[in-house]
Parts: C-alpha cells; structure tokens; sequence
C-alpha cells in the first residue's frame, strides 16, 4: 500500500522515501500526465498569470490550513526547540546565547540519573508486565469462533476508560490500609497488606501494573488484527506434515507475527519513554522521587512550582530525549516501510 | 483494510444489494486456524479449547470489566460502605443521590461541556487540515508538494515532548497573532490539527482513488474547489470515519496539554478539572463522578466498536 496504486505506477517500489507522487512528473515521464497539468507549461514560462491559470493559487489556497497550523505549532515549535536548548530563556528577561550550558546543567542534575533509571526502569517493566500477556491473550482469543466481538470488547473497555479516570479510580485501590480494595483481595490469600505507592520499592510496578491495564487492550487488538490476516493454508500445509498445535503457534504463527511484534514493540518503548500521567497522577514522582521520570523532570524544570521557568533546562532535556526517540521511531518507519512493501 | 480501500460503488446499488455483513466474514475466517477443523472435532480438543476459552472469558470479565462493574456499584453506594467493606457484593444501602450530588456540586455539567467543545473543535481543525491538505498534496499535486510531504512526514519523527514547552511558548505569545492564546480553546484546537498522521492517512486514502474520476469531473468543467467538495470528499466517507475517532479520543483523553494551556478552571475540561476536585469532595461522590465521566465514553465506543475492534489502529500504521 505504500506506493501508489493507482496513482502513479509507473514509480517503483525502491523509490525515495517520500510520497508526493509529484515525482513522477518530474522523471520525464511528462507526456503522459501533461494533459491534466497545465501547470508544467508554467514552467518554461514562469509568470504570475500562466501560474494562477494552471490553478498554482487554488493549490496555494487548499495547502494554507496545513501551512498556517503546521507552520506555527510545528515546524517553528520544532526549530525553536533546538535555539532554545543553547539559550537562556525564562519570561522575565530576554533570551541570551549560553552554548551547551544548559545541557552541562542538566547532565550535572542529580536527579536525571535518577530520572533516566526511573524511566527505563518503567519501560522495563511495562516489557515484563506489558508485552507478553497481550499476545497470549490475542493467540487463545484467535481460536475463539463463537461470540470473539464479545472477548474483544472486554479487553478493549479498559483502553475506553478516561485515563485520568482511570488512575483516579486505581490510586483507590491501592489504598495502603488493610481495608483497601487490592489489599482485601490479597488478604483472602493471607497475604499483604501492602503499601502499594507508598513504598519506594512498590510504587513504580504499581504505576507500570496500572498503566498495562489501560494500555493492553489496544495492543491484543492489533495483535488479534494480525493472526487472523496469517493465511489458513500456512497452518493447513503445517497440519499435513503433522505440525502438533504447539508447533504450529511456534513455526507458523511467530514467524508471520514478527513484523507486528517489533513495531508494538517499539511503539511500546517510545510511548513509556514518554510516560508522564501515571507518575503525575499517582505519586507525583514520590516516594523520594522513586517515580520521578523523564519527562516528569521536564514539566518541572519548565512548569513545577520548586524550579519553575527554566526552559533552556527543559527543552536542552527534551531534545536528548527526543533525539534518543527519534532512532527509535527511524526505526520503527523503516520496519513500517519494509514490512508493508515486502 | 476493506474500509481503508475507496468504495465507488454508488449508493443505490448498494441499497439494493446490501453486501453481506463483515462480522461474518472475519468469523469464517479461521477455518484453518492454528487449530484445524479436524481436530475441532474431536471431542477431547474441543472440550479442552472452550475451558480454555471460558477462563479467558471469566479472566477478562473480572480484569477489563470488573474495575468498571467495581465503580458503578461504588458510586451509588455510601462511603462508609466503600471504606469499610469495599469488595462487599451488595451494598448495605443504595445512595443514588451520589449521582445527582456529583453532578450538580462538582459541576460536571460544565466541564462535560468543555470536553465536548473541545474535542468538538479539534476534531474539526483535524478534518480540515487533513483534507485540504491531502487533497492538495495528492490530486492538485504542486511542483513543490515533495519538499511539503517531505516536512509534515518529518514532524512524525519528532516525540510530542519536545514540542512541550516551546509549544506553550508558542501558544503564550503566537507569531503574527501577538495575542496569547493562554485560556483560549484555539491553544488546544490549532495545534491538534496539525498532525502529520491524519495528512498521510488522508493523503495515502486520496492517492488510492481512481483517477479517471477526476478526469471526468474535470473535463465537464469542475475547478479545484468543486472537485473537493463534490467529487472527493464525498468518495472518501470511510477514512473521514477514521481521522474522526482518533481525532474525538485523542482529545477525550488529552490531559498534559489542556492543563498547561487552559489554566482557568472555567474552561479546562473534565479530564483536567477531576484530580482537582478530587482532593475536595466525599469519596462517594467522587467514585459517582469517575462513573459519570466514563459512562460517555463507553457509550460512545459500544455504538462505534467495529471501527476500533478491526484493529485500524496500526494498520493504519503499517499498510496504510
């Protein structure tokens, strides 16, 4: 689906990595798409009239919401970020050139390291907790033929939930007394009464616990959506070479899912990356900052009450942050490419 | 993917002829599935996939539902009750006022509203972007579309955190505007439109329509602005459907961006305002007020779950 159908097929798929499609008008191959462009004639003789016949204004007109919106919460967003990173800038006195101070002043911060820990820590356990259930789940509700609308909507209904909701709802849950909703339930199997995030040790899986219950559903969808596009004469040809159903799942099923499960896989990794509601909402990066994350530091940095206004610190942290995403996403964008086109 | 795909058939034909419904035919599709009709038959198999599959059922009900069943059952009880005994089956007394306490003192009414205006607005900046912009870039298709593609595309490598903060400065003081969009709607519809992914969705599902189409409109005389809106939007239904509900959740759920930018309580949405009254009411009313506040969306997504259940999420993504 990458390239274009109907559009354009005379382009291959090993062409560039865009998809302007105004491509092809420019390999040569004008002769036969002329008669609908008009305005390649403008282009032996460029002047403002030819250009508005052959419709350059109305183009012009139907790409303005995209510049204007873009332009201005995009692209010059994205470009002040990298300027502001190597200034001094709060609200109060005008911006000044620090060169890489304020990324020397955040290294040196104490708490990144703390923060950086905390979140790889989350996406750590995000993987542990997170990623297997979701595809045991998706592989036992494949097999399911009767009611499987049923099956989905329940795994979906959390992701429906409000995600403030839902950690309103879990921070009472994880009330700490005994008579709290998951300690009572850990007391019918005599254990507990844990403090849940209230100890430094507990509150981060207690967050990850939570988050995976928001998240997990979403992820056994597009896993469902994956196993029930593996063509049935795979597992067919396995059956008659006498492929056990456990072999079956490991030979036939894997191998077809491996796409799917990279790229979840790293959207899961960017996502936790960027986990900020949870900690927020929770524990406010407590107990002793046992769930301060990346980018709650950020939002303190630029927002918090205790440093309030640094936002040279803010986006110099953003940008690392960004860049170290950016090969993530890269990559996730050459899997998209080479998945779909293969 | 079918959805994905144009449909050109005319309306009428489909009228007559419905085409059988989709349901049925994801069903029938794991005829071969990983475990083969044959073995389906025998009976030690079968008995042994639908226990396996009926504890998958209870370990869904009880972890996706439970939480929810959890909380209506809370919100109309008394807070005692939820204190002392909150997994206690049935409560000791029924405390339906919680609902109309919640709604009326925590003015839910109002904040509902917000919500609403606000995922109303953003979705209406997303359509328009997307489509004007995809239309431009896949059927006017200007010299210079390339390098523009090239930019939006781009913008999809870069995380939203590092937009945060000099996007709020952005918004504090906008470029040719010189008036601060703080407190304002704009500063949450403007910049929810301009995403890079609704443009490829658009623009992918444009450059998939038949060309021939546009030729024909174009020979009986139609201009840029009449093929827009008579003759490609109207073909393009189906991923106007989807750009629409991720446009309408991504803002229900927003919660960092509305709160850095709509300060004034007045006009933050519910999910913004909930951890604030959080802290100031009665346990009860607060557990009527989640309940209230997830009731919306769960309707929403009953009456529209095919769209999310075809796993359109990533194969948007992947194929698309």
């Amino acid at each position: 689906m990458l390239h274009h159908v109907g559009a354009s097929p005379r382009r291959s798929c090993a062409d560039a990595p865009d998809d302007t499609g105004a491509s092809a008008q420019d390999r040569g191959s004008v002769a036969a798409t002329s008669k609908r462009r008009p305005a390649s004639r403008a282009r032996r003789r460029r002047s403002p009239a030819t250009w508005i016949r052959g419709g350059g204004l109305s183009t012009l007109v139907f790409l303005l919401p995209m510049l204007v919106v873009f332009g201005v919460f995009s692209w010059y967003p994205i470009v002040r970020a990298v300027v502001m990173s190597v200034q001094q800038t709060n609200l109060a006195t005008a911006a000044h050139w620090v060169g890489l101070e304020n990324f020397r002043h955040v290294l040196a911060d104490p708490l990144l390291g703390t923060a950086v820990r905390n979140t790889l820590y989350f996406a750590l356990l995000a993987l542990v907790f997170g990623y297997p259930v979701p595809l045991v789940l998706a592989v036992l509700m494949s097999e399911v033929r009767r009611w499987r609308g049923l099956y989905s909507a329940l795994a979906y209904l959390p992701v429906v939930v409000p995600p403030v909701v839902a950690v309103l709802l879990w921070k009472f849950f994880y009330d700490g007394s005994p008579t709290g909703v998951f300690n009572t339930i850990a007391g019918w199997f005599g254990l507990g009464p844990y403090p849940w995030l209230q100890n430094e040790s507990s509150a981060m899986p207690s967050l990850v616990l939570e988050a995976t219950w928001a998240a997990a559903g979403g992820t056994v969808i597009i896993y469902l959506a994956a196993l029930l596009s593996v063509p049935a004469d795979l597992y067919d040809a396995a059956a008659v070479d006498g492929a056990s159903t456990w072999r079956k799942v490991w030979h036939v099923t894997m191998p077809q899912l491996r796409g799917v499960l990279l790229i979840t896989l790293i959207l899961q990794l960017i996502g936790t990356a960027q986990v900020f509601l949870e900690p927020y909402l929770f524990t406010g990066g407590g107990p002793s900052n046992s769930t301060m994350t990346v980018l709650l530091l950020i939002y303190d940095y630029a927002f918090g009450n205790s440093l309030g206004g640094d936002y040279g610190a803010a986006t110099a942290l953003s940008v690392m942050l960004a860049a170290v995403l950016a090969v993530l996403s890269a990559v996730y964008f050459r899997l998209t490419r080479s998945w779909s086109t293969s | 993917m079918t959805q994905l795909l144009p449909r050109v058939a005319d309306e009428p034909v489909a009228l007559t002829e419905p085409p059988p419904p989709r349901r049925r035919r994801t069903r029938a599709e794991p005829a071969g599935g990983i475990v083969s009709s044959s073995d389906w038959r025998r009976p030690s198999v079968c008995y042994l996939l639908l226990t396996v599959h009926f504890i998958v059922l209870a370990a869904l009900i009880v972890i996706g539902l439970g939480p929810i069943l959890w909380l209506a059952k809370a919100a109309i009880t008394p807070t005692q009750d939820t204190l002392r005994k909150p997994l206690a089956l049935w409560p000791h007394g029924m405390d339906w006022a919680n609902l109309s306490t919640a709604w009326s003192s925590m003015h839910l009414g109002h904040y509902l509203w917000n919500t609403v205006v606000i995922a109303g607005g953003s979705w209406l900046s997303q359509i328009v972007v997307a489509t004007t912009a995809g239309y431009a870039l896949s059927v006017l298709r200007p010299k210079y579309g390339r390098v523009l593609s090239a930019l939006v595309l781009g913008t999809l490598l870069v995380p939203t955190v590092v937009l945060l903060v000099p996007l709020y400065l952005t918004v504090l003081n906008p470029p040719l505007l010189h008036h601060s969009l703080l407190n304002s709607f704009f500063a949450v519809w403007l910049p929810a439109g301009a995403n890079a992914f609704n443009i490829l969705l658009v623009k992918r599902f444009f450059d998939n329509l038949p060309r021939e189409v546009f030729e024909a409109a174009r020979a009986d005389g139609a201009g840029p602005f009449r093929l827009f809106w008579s003759i490609v939007l109207p073909m393009s239904r189906p991923i106007l459907g989807v750009v629409s509900v991720f446009a309408i959740i991504a803002s229900w759920k927003d919660f960092l961006w509305p709160l850095l930018v709509l300060p004034d309580p007045a006009k933050q949405p519910l999910s913004v305002r909930l951890p604030t009254l959080a802290g100031s009411v009665e346990l009860d009313t607060l557990l009527a007020a989640l309940l209230i506040s997830t009731l919306i969306p769960i309707a929403l997504f009953l009456l529209v779950q095919r769209l999310f259940l075809r796993g359109t999420n990533l194969s948007g993504a992947i194929k698309g």
